[in-house]
């Protein structure tokens, strides 16, 4: 007699299973990863020169030797695009690890500690919630000159106060839950029942901000940089490419399509990519669907 | 009710403060002084410039002199604008970009409600899924590319609406309320369909309907109140981020409002005017903000009781 043995499939694998169903987020995960890479290998495989300018021959509509055209110096509008979004990534990416780490740290020691600890952290939370803050970065800007560094870590401290909060709601609430009291009451540590199993379940909605954080970065910083107050030239980034496409978008219309499609594409597939993640990992879905 | 907007009252008057210290802070960290300018200005006239603004005293005393001025509504002089108070410059700006946050809110209030309750009435349909994909695209159309579309659009191509402008010709408020409401409407839109969405299933909803009531009457007299509770709550963030927006939208179409005032002040390093602004948009937030809350309170019977339990 063979024993038909019930397989046991664990969250993560139903999540890939679910996310795998949603067209719209696979489609979006696709593109990220297209544009990541791209923007890894656009030293080598960016057409032209990033500085490569050519007066003679100006701004000119997309052809067949510049794709996306070329602006009024005739630089290649596709290589700029590459490198804009070098940095535009770099900041989406840099600064939502800033808030990441920030906030999960704030969100985890205050639902885990709880108590008096709690409520003052979640007290300064809470007033940092009321502060201006999109006043506050272009303050910060105009005060310590527009430094990229500072860009990151400007735009990562606005940022942490959600993901502290969706942090400290997790931990409480696993806190309470029976599975975590029994591992309690087998004398399990501390320190395994952290790892074991308060950061696995607290991973999904963790993993799900993340992916949501990061396109409201990368907005931050074209904002920024649209009004001049974010990434300076010699260096671009989209915010800055849809700044310029717009100074000369009467002439030359392809020189602000052309960065604000990217820009959009890019947020689009965060965006989606992050609804399906919610989807697939929010465990009161998951399953009975 | 009152008791709770009294008590929250006396929680924002901490958060302005820090708001206040902070900025001021940052200002006086800066690096430059105000009066640093491209041509050498003998050192007698800075001295006598410095006297004038009281940037010859302690630091701690110009905070205490500060504090006291903005009690009485006075935010100093400007710093670029000789001759001109920040007050004065605050009271110039504001109209136009009120009546910019006001049409935008309208712009955005109406389409996204409409929107949202059309999607939340016949869910997973084509009436859910257009107006829901629209409204993604609208989330990821930031403000400062819709805006010159628009214009390139209606402004240049078609030439139906001024490309520029507040007040001189007819039609030039249009495109920038749009520009400036879409992305809120998106956003409304997606919180007034979940909203409907849970409200719908509840059981007085079927009462209603089994009352006999057509479908229309049952929206519009029973869900929507509570449907709507979570755009009004988000109506208090919407409201800073709108002032985040008029920067962008008023430096495209050239209003003469505030936050094409306070982008001109950060250029300029005009820090009179900055720390002021920061110190009237703040206060405007946390206003909003309280405001948003109690209009949530008051639409939603649970958390009044809660809120009179708590004062």
């Amino acid at each position: 007699m063979t024993t038909v043995e019930e397989q046991g499939t664990s969250l993560w694998r139903d999540a890939w299973i679910k996310l795998c169903k949603n067209y719209l987020a696979l489609f979006g995960l696709a593109i990220i990863l297209l544009l990541c890479l791209v923007s890894l290998l656009t030293p080598w495989i960016a057409p032209y020169g990033y500085e490569e300018q050519n007066l003679m021959l100006g701004a000119t509509s997309p052809s067949a030797a510049h794709w996306l055209g070329t602006d009024i110096f005739g630089r290649d509008m596709l290589t700029r695009i590459m490198y804009g979004g070098r940095v535009s990534l770099t900041v989406g990416f840099i600064a939502t690890a800033v808030a990441l780490v920030i906030g999960v740290l704030w969100g985890a020691i205050a639902g885990f500690v709880g108590g008096r600890v709690d409520a003052v952290m979640m007290r300064i939370v809470d007033i940092m919630y009321a502060l201006p803050f999109m006043i506050f970065i272009v303050l910060l800007m105009v005060v310590f000159g527009r430094n990229i560094l500072l860009l990151f870590l400007a735009i990562g401290a606005v940022e942490w106060l959600t993901m502290a909060r969706i942090v400290r709601g997790q931990v409480m609430n696993l806190r309470k839950q029976e599975f975590v009291e029994a591992a309690y009451s087998l004398g399990l540590s501390q320190w395994t029942i952290i790892h074991r199993h308060i950061i696995p379940n607290t991973l999904g909605p963790v993993i799900v901000y993340t992916t949501l954080t990061i396109p409201s970065v990368m907005l931050l910083e074209a904002f920024l940089s649209f009004l001049g107050l974010g990434i300076q030239p010699p260096q671009s980034s989209w915010g800055l490419l849809i700044n310029y496409g717009v100074e000369t978008m009467e002439e030359y219309p392809w020189l602000l399509i052309f960065p604000g499609i990217t820009l959009s594409l890019t947020l689009f597939a965060l965006n989606f990519l992050g609804d399906g993640l919610r989807d697939a990992l929010d465990p009161r879905t998951s399953k009975d669907q | 009710m009152l008791r709770f907007a009294f008590y929250r009252l006396l929680q924002a008057i901490p958060v302005l403060l820090i708001v206040i210290s902070l900025t001021f802070l940052l200002v006086h960290s800066a690096p430059g002084g105000p009066f640093s300018a491209d041509k050498a200005v003998p050192p007698e006239v800075i001295k006598a410039l410095e006297a004038q603004y009281n940037l010859d005293q302690p630091l701690w005393q110009q905070y205490v002199s500060y504090l006291g001025d903005i009690v009485q509504g006075d935010f100093g002089p400007s710093f670029k604008y000789p001759g001109r108070n920040v007050s004065e410059l605050i009271a110039a700006g504001l109209p136009a970009t009120a009546e910019l946050a006001f049409y935008a809110m309208l712009v955005a209030l109406v389409i996204g409600v409409s929107a949202g309750v059309a999607a939340a009435m016949r869910p997973n349909t084509a009436q859910d899924y257009i107006p829901m994909s629209a409204a993604m695209i609208g989330i990821c159309m930031p403000s400062f590319l819709l805006g010159p579309l628009l214009v390139l659009i209606f402004g240049i191509h078609l030439e139906w609406l001024p490309v520029s402008g507040w007040g001189d010709m007819p039609g030039d408020k249009i495109l920038p309320a749009i520009t400036l409401g879409t992305g809120y409407a998106a956003y409304i839109a997606r919180l007034s369909r979940g909203g409907m969405l849970e409200v719908l299933s509840q059981d007085y909803i079927r009462t209603a309907r089994a009352k006999g009531l057509s479908e229309p009457l049952v929206i519009a007299k029973h869900a929507l109140r509570g449907g709507l509770i979570p755009v009004v709550a988000f109506l208090g963030p919407a409201f800073a981020g709108l002032l985040g927006g008029s920067f962008v939208v008023e430096t495209i179409f050239q209003i003469p409002g505030l936050g094409r005032f306070y982008v001109q002040a950060a250029f300029n390093r005009d820090y009179t005017m900055i720390l002021g602004t920061t110190v009237f948009f703040a206060t405007l937030i946390i206003v909003f903000n309280l405001l948003s809350d109690m209009l949530a309170i008051w639409l939603n019977p649970k958390l009044r009781q809660q809120a009179r339990g708590e004062s």
